[in-house]
């Protein structure tokens, strides 16, 4: 599948290094240091192309020339494009993103508002996929051509072909307007707002500290939903990825001396098989967390659901593009990262890299 | 055998275009065999048909509606198979009409991005050296790079439409051919006929376009295939969220998102739209596993 393969050469992306001199750590912070400084130049590039005039943003269309010119000059517009990018550069690493046209707020205050409820779906996606996905992935290679290995192909070809925009309006529709078995779109109901002080920005935890039962139970059916859906296509991801790492394991020779020394199928495949299958699977699920992030654009737009990827959405359809670009940095900052994490990861648990 | 396998199948073809055929014959048998790729370019050449035959094929206007006193909101009928939408419009038609528009953009990346991700490729894998540390150094960062954000933030800067939607997929989808290319290039670029090229005095652009192209193409473009699925729910995407086609086009994600705010009560609306973006990729989606099992000998086990 085509996602997999690519999700294959970002994991390793950063073996391949002309600077082979240097020891890996460095190496790998060498990579990191230019690829952020990649993702700022497009996001800086994008930001000047746009053919909104952020002067104008700023000024309103009926500003005498005058007062034009001295906040095109305020706002740094007048130097040379390198300058600018510069001064770009220093409040990015700052975390300085401008402000929001449309919120008026500092662009990294409203994302470090809404961030906490993006990572809350995400984790709780990744939690679903990861633990409904090993046990499918291993009983598919277990039972190659089988019932479950079908299934898990099912599974798989649904995952990559089915939009996640129109899978969660589905969803809603059966799920929610018809069965009442969950919550509508949103965080939580109306009546549960304000009960619990946000430390951590997530309901369920915050909720779970504050014993507050009544507001857990009620963020938690909200969540179900779309945590599922995006659950969904991590474990379309995870099953089919542990699939081929446990047929790898599987015919390798240490099996054949398990199975001869007479050891349980049991204790062969759990014990044996799936350990050594686990170190690239970390790595896979790394990944797919990370995928979920940016799948969260398209879920949170569907179930009004307040984290970065709606932040975004709106302030795309508002023009807004200070925020636009902030909350780019952030998610491509957080996918960089988890990339490197995920390759450090791999090269920790497994003593031949 | 029948007579024409036998000629398709010999071992001693006598001429180039026997040989070619036989080829072809070969790899279409392969592809046969294995049904669900068989289905995959049923989908794919019905929806080819739906793109060339749509003004035939829609018994109504796609962008104009009918009455909106009786037709509007219509549920599935006789007279209207999809049912209508809140403007009056046969959503039958619609899709109809919309298949041209998810097939210009599947073509239209293809064409953009895969020159692209060969020219960028074949030079790092031939020039080797910093050109090929630069080339790659851009090819990953594009890379490490969410597809979607970064599509969405070219849209925001381009301005929302079909064009932009394009484009913007077109740049986030060339940094995997290129790898490819790049990777087929080394394998070949110290062969002899490269040499021999080299020696008769061709230029680096010559060897590139003329010698180590041709042989990259194929493995390049059964990525292409694979990832077509990939294009068209990015496309969907950005249309839904109102920045790919512009209304009144009849772009499938557009229509879902218009369909929305009808859901609870009228829920073909965005119902059958989604269906048709499904069946799309999911038939891309199995013709390019069973492209990639027939053409990628590689993969082959």
């Amino acid at each position: 599948m085509s996602s997999l393969a690519e999700n294959e050469s970002r994991g390793r992306s950063s073996s391949h290094l002309g600077y082979g001199f240097l020891p890996t750590p460095f190496r790998l912070c060498g990579t990191l240091a230019l690829t952020f400084l990649g993702l700022l130049l497009v996001t800086f590039l994008i930001g000047r192309v746009v053919p909104i005039d952020p002067v104008l943003a700023v000024v309103g269309d009926r500003a005498p020339a005058n007062v034009y010119e001295r906040v095109r000059i305020e706002m740094g517009l007048d130097r040379p494009l390198y300058e600018q990018f510069f001064i770009y550069l220093k409040k990015a690493v700052t975390g300085d993103f401008g402000t929001s046209v449309l919120t008026a707020n500092l662009v990294i205050d409203d994302i470090k508002r809404v961030f906490p409820a993006t990572l809350e779906l995400a984790t709780l996606g990744t939690v679903f996929g990861t633990v409904l996905g090993v046990p499918l992935g291993v009983l598919a290679a277990v039972r190659q051509g089988r019932f479950v290995d079908q299934a898990v192909r099912v599974i798989g070809l649904l995952g990559y072909s089915a939009p996640i925009f129109w899978l969660g309006l589905m969803a809603l529709l059966v799920f929610y307007a018809h069965l009442g078995w969950t919550a509508g779109p949103g965080r939580l109901d109306i009546a549960y707002d304000y009960i619990v002080t946000p430390v951590t920005g997530m309901i369920l935890v915050d909720s779970l500290m504050q014993g507050e039962w009544d507001v857990f139970a009620n963020a938690f059916s909200h969540a179900a939903l779309p945590a599922i859906l995006l659950g969904y296509f991590s474990l379309a991801y995870i099953s089919r990825m542990t699939r081929s790492f446990m047929l790898n394991e599987l015919s390798q020779e240490y099996i054949v001396t398990a199975r001869v020394k007479g050891l349980s199928e049991f204790r062969i495949i759990w014990g044996h098989a799936l350990r050594n299958a686990a170190v690239p699977l970390v790595t896979v699920i790394a990944l797919s967390y990370a995928n979920l992030l940016e799948g969260s654009v398209l879920t949170e737009t569907v179930f009004a659901w307040p984290g970065l990827g709606q932040y975004i959405t709106n302030s795309l359809q508002n023009a807004d593009m200070n925020a636009v670009l902030g909350g780019t940095i952030v998610i491509g900052a957080v996918f960089v990262g988890l990339n490197l994490f995920s390759d450090l990861l791999y090269r920790l648990l497994d003593p031949r890299v | 055998m029948s007579l024409r396998a036998e000629y398709f199948l010999t071992d001693q073809p006598r001429s180039r275009m026997q040989a070619r055929l036989g080829r072809a014959y070969r790899a279409w048998a392969a592809f046969r065999e294995n049904k669900l790729a068989v289905l995959g370019l049923v989908i794919v050449l019905i929806l080819v048909t739906m793109a060339i035959l749509a003004d035939v094929l829609a018994p109504y206007s796609a962008v104009v509606g009918g009455d909106l006193r009786t037709e509007r909101l219509l549920p599935p009928s006789a007279a209207h198979w999809f049912g209508t939408d809140d403007q009056a419009r046969d959503i039958f038609s619609r899709i109809v009409h919309g298949a041209r528009l998810t097939l210009l953009v599947v073509a239209m990346v293809a064409v953009i991005s895969t020159p692209i991700g060969l020219l960028v490729g074949t030079a790092a894998g031939y020039f080797g050296g910093w050109v090929d540390q630069v080339l790659m150094r851009i090819t990953d960062i594009f890379l490490a790079f969410p597809r979607l954000i970064l599509a969405l933030a070219f849209v925001a800067a381009l301005g929302p439409g079909i064009e932009n939607a394009i484009l913007a997929i077109a740049i986030t989808s060339w940094p995997p051919y290129a790898r490819i290319a790049r990777a087929e290039t080394l394998t070949i670029r110290n062969s002899d006929y490269i040499n021999a090229a080299r020696l008769q005095g061709a230029s680096s652009a010559r060897i590139i376009w003329g010698h180590v192209v041709p042989l990259c193409a194929s493995s390049v473009i059964v990525r292409v295939t694979l990832d077509m699925a990939g294009i068209i729910l990015t496309a969907a995407g950005l249309g839904f969220l109102g920045l790919g086609a512009q209304p009144p086009l009849p772009e499938w994600g557009a229509m879902v998102a218009s369909g929305r705010r009808y859901l609870i009560d009228y829920w073909w609306i965005a119902t059958v739209p989604g269906v048709a973006i499904f069946v799309v990729s999911l038939g891309f989606n199995l013709l390019g596993d069973g492209l990639r099992d027939v053409l990628d000998p590689k993969a082959q086990k």
